[in-house]
C-alpha cells in the first residue's frame, strides 16, 4: 500500500531579509526577537505539516500570518530557507527544474485568490492552458477542457473572456483550470476571499460537491474560521509564521492548545463543530426514535433529536456506537460544558 | 523676533546675487585684470574630444577589421537587410514592380491603387475599434490623395512601416533581456538615458558617415531614436504582470520560454501596445527630421519648402504629416485598448472577414485599374492645391498685422529675451561650474552636485560654454513661458470638466504633431531668430505642463478637499491652500517633461537660426563632422540629465515633506 502521507514537510523556514541565509546557520531555531534584531522577517517558522491522502487540510490565520508563504513553500513557488519537503516519496527541495516542471504539470494544481486568469484567453482556452503547455493537441485538450468546464457549471460560457465574467464565475474558471490535469495535490490559496459572502457560501457548497466526486488531497487556505470549520478535516492555525496547533475542527474548539487558538475559537458556535460522536452516551435504551451518523454536527441533528420522542441511536458505518438524548443536544446549544 | 531670512532663502539669494554680479562685471574684470581666461576657456587646455571621435569613426569606416569581415561589410550588410524590404514596400505602395533597369524597365505589376490603400487602412481602423474610427482614417487618407500629397505620403509610409516593426520588436527583445537579467538592465539603463537625451541631430552625423546619405541611413537613425521607449515600456509592463499570474504560469509547469511567450507577453500586451504607439509617433517624428539625411517623403517636402520660403507648399506638406500622425496615433491607440475579440466559426471567408475583404479590394482595384487609370492613381486634374490659399492668407496676415507682430516681438525681445540672454551669457565659465554644482548640491545632494560640476567642466573644456549658455537661456525662458501658460490651463482643465475635455484633447493632438511641424507657422509669421525659436519651443513643450497640472490637481485625495470644505474654505482657498501645494510634486514632474521637450525642440529650431548648441549640431550635420556633432550633442544631453535629476530630486523631496 502507498504511504498514507502525501506531503510531508518538516521544520520548514522561510525568512526574508539581508541576513536570512546566515541567521539559521548561527542558530537552529531563532526566536522572534532574535529575528527582529537581525532585521529578518520570519514569514514561515519551523513549520511541520503532514498532509494525508484524500483529506481537506485547511491552513488558517490572520492576514500576514504566513499562510500564502507556507503554501508556496509546499509547492516550491518560493524556495524555503531551510527544512525538508517530501512529496509522494520525492524530495521536493532537491528536485531539478525539469523534474519540478514535470511534477507541477502532472501532480499539482493551484487556485489563486485573485483568480490569476490569463486575460487574453477565453474560458475554454484558460482551462485548456495547462494541457497546451504540455503540448497536448488542440482537439484533445479542448474536449477535456469542455468536460471540466461542465463540471464547474460554466457550460455555455466557453467563449467568454475572463473580464466578461463575475468574480464567482472567474473563480470557477480558476478551479476548472487547476483540475484539468487531474492533480493529486490541490492547493487553494484563499480561493473565495475575494467574493461576496453569499457567493462565497455557494462556492463552498460547490467545492464540497466537487470534492465528494473527486476525492483529491487538498491544502486549502483561508482567514475565515467559519469557512475552515465547514470544509476542513484538519486545521492548522498559524500566527506570525508559526503553526500554533494542528487538529480537527472539533478538537480545536474543545481543546485549544494555546491562548491564541482559544481566543480564536471562543466565538465559534460549538454546535457547528461538535459531532454526534463526542456527545453520545453508551447505549442504554432498547428503542430509538431515530438514527444519526456519528460524524454529523450537533447543529445538523438538533432539529431531529429535539422532535424525536426518545433518544436517537448513533451509527458508525451502520453499526450502533451510542445514543443521544435531547439534554445532550441542548447542553451544546446553550453552551453548557 | 521672527527670523525672516532662513538659511535656505539666504543660500538662494546669495547664489543669485554673486552670479548676477559676476555676470554683469565679468567683462570689466577681464579688462581690469587683463585675464582673458575669465571670459574664455583657455584654448590650450581644450579637450581634443571632437577630433578623437572623428578619428575613431574614420578608423571604423576605413580600416576596422574583425576576424572575418570589416566594419564596412557589417554596415553594408545591415544596409542591405533594411534596403530590401524598404524597396519592396516602396514598390508596393507607390512605384510598382519593374524588371530591368532604366529605359528598358518593364512594369511587371503596378503598385497598390490609392483606393486599395485607403480601403485597407479603413478596414484596419474599423477592426481596431469601430466604424467611426474607420471613417476618420478614411478621411485622413483621402485628404492625402485629394490634396496631392499621395506620392510623398506613401514614401513616408514605407519608412514608417519598416522602422516601426524593427523598433517595436527590437525594443521588445531588449526589454525581455533586461527583464530576465538585472545585470543587463543595469548596463542598458545609461544607454537608454543617453539615447533619449542626446538630440537626434547629433546621431544623424555618425549614422550618415557609416551608412551614407539615403533612406537607409534615415531608417537606421529612426530606429535608434524610436526604440528606447519601447525597451522601457517592455521592462515596466513585464514587471507589472501580477505576481499571481506568474505563479499560475509556474504552477501549470511552464518552461522559461513558455512563461515568456504564453504568459508574460500576452498578459502585458495592452501595456506593450502603448509602447508600440510611442514607437509609431517617434518614428513619424524622426522620419520627418531624417529627411535631412535622405529619407525623402513628406519631411523632405516641408524642408524644401522652408528653404525656398514657399509658404503654401510647406503648410500643405505639414498638414499632410499632421493628418497622417493623427490617423496612425488613433489607430494604434485603438489597438492598445481593444476589448473583446469575437470568435467566429464557419468557412474561411466567414472566419476572416477583414482579411478577405481587404484581399477583395486589392484584387478588384488591381483589375479595374488596368482599364480605368483613375482607379489606379488618383487623377491629377481632381487634386486640389491649397498652397496658393495659404500663401495668400499668410501674406494677408503679414500685411495687415505686420506692425502688431513686430511690436509684440520687440517687447518680448527687449523686455525678456535680451536681458536674460545677457545674464546667462555673461556668467564666467569658472563661476558657472561652481554655481551649477552648488545648485545641484542644494537640491539633489552632493553626488549630483559633483556630477553637475564635472558635466559643466566638460562643456567648458569643449569650448562650447557660450553656446551652452544660449541654450540654457532659450530653454529657461521657453520653459518659464510654457509653465506660465500651461499650469493655469491645467488648473482650469481640472476644475471645469467640460473645458478640461477640450483642453486635454487639444493637448493630445498637439503632442501627436511631429516637432518639425511647429516651425512652419512660426517662421511664416515671425521669420527667423530667437523669438521664433522660443514660440516654437513653447508650443511644443506646452502639453506636459498642462497635463501634469490637471492630473496633479485631480489626484488630490477627496477627503482632504472635504476636510477643507468643512473647515469653511472658499473654493479659492481650497485651490491655493490645499490642492496646489499637494499637487506640487506633479507640477514638478510636468516641469521636468517640459524641460526635456524644450531641449529636444531647441535643437530643431537651429533650422530657424538660433546660435546655440543646436546650431553647433546642425553645422556638424551639414559638414558631416561627427566629432563636432557628438560633442555638442553630449553637451545637450548633460544639461538634460542635470535638469532631470535635479527636478526629480526636488519632486521627491516635496513628496516626502507632504508625506505622500
Ligand atoms: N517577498 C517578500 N519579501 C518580504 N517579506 C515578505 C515577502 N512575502 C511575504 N512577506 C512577509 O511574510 C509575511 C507573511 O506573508 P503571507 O504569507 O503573504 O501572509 P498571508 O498569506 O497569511 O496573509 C508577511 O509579514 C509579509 O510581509
Ligand atoms: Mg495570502
Amino acid at each position: 500500500m502507498t504511504n498514507q502521507v502525501l506531503l510531508d514537510c518538516r521544520n520548514v523556514w522561510k525568512l526574508y531579509g539581508a541576513r536570512a541565509e546566515t541567521i539559521l546557520q548561527e542558530n537552529d531555531c531563532p526566536d522572534p526577537e532574535a529575528l527582529k534584531a537581525a532585521g529578518v522577517i520570519g514569514a514561515v517558522r519551523a513549520a511541520d505539516v503532514q498532509i494525508n491522502r484524500g483529506e481537506i487540510f485547511v491552513i488558517m490565520g490572520l492576514s500576514g500570518s504566513g499562510k500564502s508563504t507556507l503554501v508556496r513553500c509546499l509547492s516550491r513557488l518560493v524556495e524555503p530557507t531551510a527544512g525538508s519537503i517530501q512529496f509522494d516519496g520525492i524530495d521536493l527541495l532537491s528536485a531539478s527544474d525539469a523534474e519540478l516542471i514535470e511534477i507541477r504539470r502532472k501532480k499539482m494544481g493551484m487556485v489563486f485568490q485573485q483568480f490569476a486568469l490569463l486575460p487574453h484567453l477565453t474560458v475554454l482556452e484558460n482551462v485548456a492552458f495547462p494541457l497546451d503547455v504540455q503540448g497536448v493537441d488542440r482537439k484533445t485538450r479542448e474536449a477535456r477542457a469542455r468536460e471540466v468546464v461542465t463540471l464547474v457549471g460554466l457550460e455555455g460560457r466557453e467563449n467568454y473572456y475572463p473580464r466578461e465574467l463575475s468574480g464567482g464565475q472567474q473563480q470557477r474558471v480558476g478551479i476548472a483550470r487547476s483540475l484539468v490535469v487531474e492533480p493529486e495535490l490541490w492547493f487553494l490559496d484563499e480561493p473565495f476571499s475575494a467574493l461576496d459572502p453569499l457567493i462565497r457560501r455557494e462556492m463552498q457548497d460547490e467545492f464540497l460537491r466537487l470534492q465528494n466526486m473527486l476525492k483529491k488531497t487538498i491544502v486549502f487556505i483561508t482567514h475565515d474560521f467559519d469557512e475552515a470549520i465547514r470544509l476542513a478535516d484538519r486545521i492548522a492555525v498559524m500566527k506570525d509564521g508559526a503553526i500554533e496547533q494542528i487538529a480537527a475542527p472539533e478538537e480545536l474548539v474543545l481543546n485549544p492548545a494555546t491562548e491564541y487558538v482559544a481566543e480564536f475559537t471562543r466565538h465559534v458556535s460549538r454546535a457547528k463543530v461538535i459531532r454526534a460522536k463526542t456527545i453520545m452516551s453508551p447505549v442504554t435504551s432498547e428503542s430509538f426514535a431515530g438514527e444519526v451518523d456519528c460524524r454529523a454536527t450537533v447543529e445538523s441533528i438538533a432539529d431531529q433529536v429535539e422532535a424525536a420522542s426518545g433518544p436517537v441511536r448513533v451509527l458508525n458505518n451502520g453499526e450502533i456506537v451510542g445514543q443521544i438524548d435531547k439534554q445532550a443536544v441542548i447542553d451544546v446549544l446553550v453552551g453548557r460544558k | 523676533m521672527r527670523r525672516w531670512i532662513t538659511w535656505s532663502t539666504g543660500f538662494w539669494v546669495g547664489l543669485f546675487a554673486v552670479t548676477w554680479l559676476l555676470s554683469s562685471y565679468s567683462f570689466q574684470l577681464y579688462k581690469a585684470l587683463d585675464a582673458r581666461w575669465i571670459v574664455r576657456f583657455p584654448k590650450a587646455y581644450e579637450l581634443p574630444t571632437e577630433s578623437r571621435i572623428s578619428a575613431l569613426l574614420d578608423w571604423l569606416v576605413d580600416s576596422a577589421h574583425f576576424v572575418f569581415f570589416t566594419f564596412r561589410d557589417l554596415t553594408r550588410a545591415i544596409a542591405a537587410l533594411i534596403e530590401i524590404p524598404y524597396q519592396f514596400l516602396r514598390n508596393l505602395l507607390i512605384e510598382g514592380f519593374q524588371s530591368g533597369l532604366g529605359a528598358e524597365a518593364v512594369q511587371i505589376a503596378p503598385s497598390l491603387s490609392w483606393i486599395a490603400v485607403i480601403g485597407v487602412a479603413v478596414l484596419i481602423a474599423h477592426f481596431a475599434r469601430d466604424l467611426s474610427l474607420g471613417a476618420l482614417t478614411g478621411v485622413c487618407f483621402l485628404y492625402l490623395a485629394v490634396f496631392g500629397q499621395w506620392a510623398s505620403a506613401m514614401v513616408t509610409m514605407a519608412s514608417v512601416l519598416i522602422a516601426v516593426p524593427i523598433g517595436a520588436v527590437g525594443g521588445l527583445l531588449l526589454g525581455i533581456a533586461a527583464y530576465r537579467s538585472p545585470l543587463f538592465e543595469k548596463l542598458l539603463r545609461p544607454f537608454l538615458d543617453l539615447m533619449q537625451t542626446v538630440p537626434v541631430f547629433a546621431y544623424l552625423v555618425p549614422v550618415l558617415i557609416l551608412f551614407g546619405f539615403g533612406p537607409v541611413a534615415a531608417l537606421v537613425a529612426t530606429v535608434i531614436y524610436a526604440m528606447p521607449p519601447m525597451v522601457r515600456v517592455t521592462i515596466v509592463a513585464l514587471k507589472a504582470v501580477p505576481e499571481e499570474i506568474k505563479e499560475a504560469g509556474r504552477m501549470v509547469g511552464c518552461t522559461r520560454h513558455q512563461m515568456m511567450w504564453k504568459v508574460l507577453v500576452p498578459s502585458a500586451s495592452p501595456a506593450l501596445m502603448v509602447g508600440v504607439n510611442q514607437v509609431i509617433m517617434l518614428t513619424l517624428n524622426m522620419v520627418i527630421i531624417a529627411s535631412m539625411i535622405g529619407a525623402g517623403g513628406l519631411g523632405f517636402d516641408v524642408l524644401a519648402s522652408l528653404r525656398r520660403l514657399d509658404i503654401g507648399g510647406g503648410i500643405e506638406a505639414g498638414l499632410a504629416i499632421v493628418v497622417m500622425a493623427i490617423a496612425l496615433d488613433r489607430v494604434s491607440q485603438a489597438f492598445a485598448s481593444r476589448g473583446v475579440h469575437e470568435h467566429r466559426s464557419g468557412s474561411y471567408l466567414k472566419r476572416h472577414p477583414w482579411t478577405s475583404t481587404s484581399f477583395a479590394i486589392i484584387v478588384g482595384t488591381l483589375l479595374l485599374g488596368q482599364f480605368i487609370p483613375a482607379v489606379q492613381t488618383y487623377p491629377k486634374d481632381l487634386t486640389i492645391t491649397t498652397g496658393p490659399f495659404w500663401t495668400a492668407s499668410i501674406e494677408w496676415i503679414n500685411v495687415n498685422f505686420f506692425d502688431a507682430f513686430e511690436a509684440i516681438k520687440l517687447v518680448v525681445l527687449q523686455g525678456l529675451l535680451l536681458p536674460v540672454k545677457k545674464f546667462f551669457t555673461g556668467i564666467p565659465w569658472a563661476w558657472g561650474i561652481i554655481a551649477t554644482g552648488l545648485f545641484a548640491w542644494k537640491l539633489a545632494g552632493w553626488r549630483m552636485g559633483l556630477m553637475a560640476m564635472l558635466f559643466m567642466a566638460f562643456i567648458s573644456a569643449s569650448g562650447l560654454w557660450g553656446k551652452t549658455m544660449v541654450t540654457i537661456y532659450l530653454c529657461g525662458v521657453s520653459v518659464f513661458l510654457a509653465s506660465l501658460i500651461g499650469i493655469p490651463l491645467g488648473i482650469w482643465a481640472a476644475e471645469r470638466p467640460r473645458a478640461g475635455r477640450v483642453i486635454l484633447g487639444l493637448m493630445d493632438t498637439l503632442q501627436t504633431l511631429p516637432s518639425f511641424v511647429y516651425l512652419i507657422p512660426v517662421v511664416m509669421l515671425f521669420r527667423v531668430g530667437d523669438f521664433s525659436a522660443m514660440i516654437a519651443v513653447v508650443l511644443y513643450a506646452l502639453a506636459p505642463a498642462v497635463r501634469y497640472a490637471a492630473f496633479g490637481l485631480r489626484e488630490v485625495p477627496a477627503h482632504l478637499i472635504e476636510a477643507g470644505r468643512m473647515a469653511g474654505c472658499t473654493p479659492r482657498q481650497i485651490l491655493f491652500r490645499i490642492k496646489l501645494p499637494l499637487a506640487t510634486p506633479h507640477l514638478l514632474l510636468g516641469l521636468n517633461q517640459t524641460i526635456m521637450l524644450a531641449l529636444s525642440m531647441l535643437v530643431i529650431t537651429a533650422l530657424v537660426g538660433t546660435r546655440d548648441l543646436g546650431q553647433e549640431v546642425y553645422i556638424a550635420l551639414t559638414k558631416a563632422n561627427a566629432g563636432q556633432g557628438i560633442v555638442a550633442g553630449l553637451c545637450v544631453a548633460f544639461i538634460a540629465i542635470i535638469a532631470d535629476r535635479v527636478v526629480h530630486a526636488a519632486a521627491d523631496g516635496q513628496r516626502r515633506r507632504l508625506g505622500l
